[in-house]
């Protein structure tokens, strides 16, 4: 009986993780950005412009150069977070530098990743998909042996995994207990009382803006490595899934982790509606389960951002001259 | 005399003003100098100039005797130069420590420790008596606490010289004298201070000398001791000011509203904090209703204008039950607001002036004909209001609100809820921040209402406010009319005793 529930949980662990880890990733990144000040629709467009950049270079170093899968997805990743970081520049320049509206300058973004995925895809492959389409599960050494921790994580696991794990650890410990991050979320709150203390707010902002689009970039790349297995002009609204969880989170790391893990749940069930329905033989209709993410998504905003706890000064281009 | 501060010929333009013009200010060592002036002669321009948040176009800073040159606030800090904005500058989420250390951190191996910067505030705040605690969260400090916090983040970067903007705008008369008390005693362990403010008092109070500016202008440099407060407003105003305005004995005739045992219910609190209060207002009279800030005052007008229900009681105006009426039915019926918060509740502050004028009236004709504005009416309407009550703007009608002086701002709201006509006239401390000039000018308007047979109520905490203005002096305190004054039969002290609550006296 426990064994049986045991497996369940592994074999569900199997199909969640990689999910949760992609929206936690990018979750992350927006919560970077948010938390300098400058809000981040654009997630959506910089995983879709890393996901797409980071395929073309996994179809080369796989088919081309014909280097060892791990070591091509890793090299895939760094390319991912270095074209989200350069792509989110654009955003940090416009809501920044320009002072523009951030939405608009994010939505830009949005618009102009998809296009230009689609069409450099035709035009270097003749159609808009990118089939990268391997088996990137593993074993890790020595930590697979764990009994259930290492069964759930380490066994048949992605790369991505660990690095998420690690990203979500640094990403604590940068916010709430280096100089960095106190300064960074100062320049979130009250960018005056972090221009008066000598905090250079515009480079916090680049910086909380640049860390954004290297998480998206490379939460891009995650979706398309643990989840897809090819890139298809879209990351199917992981992006904007990705914002919900940060502002469900409260834009603090460790809820949004375990919202994190409870949006994944819903996105897998809807993802196998078809399977789980067979399997348990229930008489549900699977639209039902398919609208389910969707539907929590809106119900658990709803009940959480009545006492959102946005950063007070988000939004707000910073004028010296209202100081 | 050795000087601190030297900041000798300074001027500083901005497109259209001369907001410093040829200026001279020394500060010496252990002073307490005050910068005084109306609002916009300059005072916070020519201190925006020593902080490094502006450069002068002429003239030259000199510290300690060493000519300096002051790019930033971080060249400012490095120079022992500390300043306390007017509106603070905290991170509301942050604690009082992690506030105090944001761009001094301390850090062991690149981790932030608080350990050593807990002790030097704690031992800091001993000193000074500042009495602020580092593990406090700024949201949930009084303002009075916040700008200590204020004081000892200078103090903590070893700040020698400090400037502080409008220091007692906000806070209790308990923590100006606090505040007072502060200031003293960091002066004689050798501080320089420099407070800009436009309250005569306070200058009184504490400071040793007092430079005075008008319209960009250095006027004079005196000591405190050699003057009087009349001398020291006529030079910061231009000319000869009155302090008490004079008014007519008081025609009072018939009850134009009344309050009958109301109460009024917080949700910031949870409780009633207007607690079964009555009392009237009759035409031709002011009635001031006195106590310290945060006894129910706030509450009571919001009951009263309609911003929040009543939980208790009814109201009756020209003897109609207006309970049941919202805010738009209960100012069509006859009130008139002027609002504490003027910014707030008072104007829209992105719209120009002609739009903040017909607030309360645009759907009415001759506002509007048909559903469309009439722009020509509207903007005649405004350009009367602005030539009657003295309105000054920079381009008339279509000014932007956001853009005027604090006193301007309030007499366009004055001059809107006058010229309705309406039988009562409620006004929120009207002339709180504001200079002796435009709280003159107020004092003048509300007395020429009374005298045309309106209905006042007046909520101030300012008892020389009250004298000034009183036909009838209600007290209240938690919540409740705890007496009923005449004042000429009065005085600051009684007052004082039951606004603090030690004494009460049942009304009729």
């Amino acid at each position: 009986m426990i064994a049986d529930i045991f497996n369940e949980i592994v074999s569900v662990g199997a199909y969640v993780i990689p999910v949760m880890i992609v929206l936690l990733v990018v979750s992350l990144g927006g919560l970077f950005s948010e938390r300098s000040g400058v809000i981040n629709i654009a997630l959506e467009g910089i995983m879709v412009m890393g996901g797409f950049v980071g395929a073309m270079m996994l179809y080369f170093l796989l088919y081309t150069v014909e280097l060892p899968i791990q070591l091509a997805v890793f090299f895939a990743l760094i390319t991912g977070a270095l074209v989200g970081m350069g792509f989110s520049f654009f955003h940090a320049f416009a809501s920044v530098s320009m002072q523009s509206n951030q939405i608009i300058s994010a939505t830009a973004l949005n618009l102009f990743a998809g296009a230009v995925g689609v069409f450099v895809a035709r035009t270097v492959y003749g159609y808009r998909r990118i089939n990268v389409d391997e088996s990137y599960r593993m074993d890790v050494p020595f930590l697979s042996d764990i009994p259930v921790l290492g069964e759930l994580l380490f066994q048949d696991a992605f790369l991505s995994t660990f690095i998420g794990i690690i990203i979500l650890i640094t990403v604590i410990i940068l916010l709430y207990k280096t100089r960095f991050g106190l300064r960074l979320r100062s320049c979130g709150e009250n960018p005056h009382a972090a221009d008066s203390v000598g905090v250079d707010v515009g480079r916090m902002r680049y910086a909380g803006v640049l860390i954004s689009g290297l998480l998206a970039g490379l939460g891009g790349v995650f979706f398309v490595v643990a989840f897809q297995n090819r890139f298809e002009s879209d990351v199917r609204g992981f992006g904007f899934l990705a914002l919900a969880l940060m502002i469900s989170g409260q834009w603090r790391p460790m809820r949004i982790f375990f919202i994190s893990i409870l949006f994944a749940l819903m996105r897998v069930v809807a993802a196998r509606a078809d399977s789980i329905m067979e399997l348990r033989g229930l008489e549900i209709e699977p639209e039902i389960l398919r609208i389910l993410p969707y539907v929590m998504t809106l119900v658990v905003l709803a009940l959480t951002s009545k006492r959102s706890k946005a950063p007070e000064a988000i939004g707000e281009p910073y004028d010296i001259s209202k100081r | 005399m050795e000087h601190t501060i030297e900041m000798l010929n300074i001027t500083k333009e901005f497109p259209g003003i001369k907001a410093n013009d040829n200026i001279n200010l020394r500060v010496r060592k252990g002073e307490i100098h005050a910068l005084l002036g109306e609002n916009g002669a300059g005072k916070t321009t020519l201190m925006s100039v020593l902080f490094g948040l502006y450069q002068a176009d002429e003239g030259e800073i000199r510290v300690w005797g060493d000519k300096a040159d002051i790019r930033n606030p971080n060249d400012a800090n490095d120079l022992g130069i500390g300043m306390v904005h007017q509106h603070f500058k905290l991170v509301n989420r942050f604690t009082v420590a992690e506030n105090i250390v944001l761009g001094a951190e301390d850090t062991h191996r690149g981790f932030l420790t608080y350990d050593k910067a807990v002790e030097r505030i704690k031992s800091l705040s001993r000193q000074y008596n500042l009495n602020v605690d580092p593990h406090a969260m700024v949201s949930d400090i009084s303002v009075g606490h916040q700008q200590r916090v204020e004081i000892l983040k200078m103090l903590y970067r070893d700040a020698e010289i400090l400037i502080l903007d409008e220091p007692t705008a906000s806070l209790t008369p308990q923590e100006i004298d606090e505040l007072m008390q502060i200031l003293k005693r960091l002066a004689s362990e050798g501080k320089s201070i420099v407070f800009i403010t436009h309250k005569l008092e306070e200058i009184r109070r504490i400071a040793d000398r007092v430079t005075i500016l008008r319209d960009g202008k250095q006027i004079d440099t005196v000591e405190v001791k050699n003057t009087t407060n009349k001398n020291l407003a006529e030079m910061m105003v231009g000319r000869e000011v009155v302090f008490r305005v004079e008014k007519a004995p008081a025609r009072i005739e018939e009850p134009v509203f009344a309050a009958d045992s109301i109460s009024v219910y917080s949700p910031t609190v949870r409780k009633d904090v207007v607690k079964n209060t009555s009392f009237d207002v009759k035409s031709g009279e002011i009635l001031v209703v006195a106590g310290i800030e945060g006894n129910g005052q706030s509450e009571l007008v919001y009951g009263i204008t309609g911003l929040n229900p009543l939980s208790g009681g009814r109201l009756y105006l020209n003897q109609k039950d207006i309970t049941g009426y919202d805010i738009r039915e209960r100012s069509l019926a006859g009130i008139s607001h002027i609002p504490e918060d003027r910014q707030r509740h008072g104007l829209v502050l992105d719209f120009s002036l002609e739009y903040n004028m017909i607030l309360q009236n645009y759907f009415q004709t001759p506002f509007q004909s048909r559903g469309f504005l009439q722009f020509d009416v509207i903007r005649e309407h405004a350009e009367r209001l602005i030539d009657n009550f003295d309105v000054r703007t920079s381009i008339g009608a279509p000014t932007l609100a956001r853009s005027m002086s604090g006193g301007n701002q309030q007499k366009a709201i004055l001059a809107r809820e006058i010229d309705r006509g309406n039988d009562l006239l409620i006004a929120v401390q009207p002339t709180r921040g504001l200079d002796v000039g435009a709280i003159e000018s107020i004092h003048k308007q509300i007395i020429a209402q009374r005298d045309a047979g309106k209905a006042v109520l007046i909520i101030s905490y300012d008892l020389n406010e009250v004298f000034t203005l009183a036909d009838r002096i209600l007290v209240m305190y938690e919540g409740e009319n705890v007496g009923e004054f005449d004042p000429a039969e009065t005085s600051e002290s009684e007052l004082g005793l039951y606004m603090s609550g030690s004494k009460r006296r049942e009304t009729s």
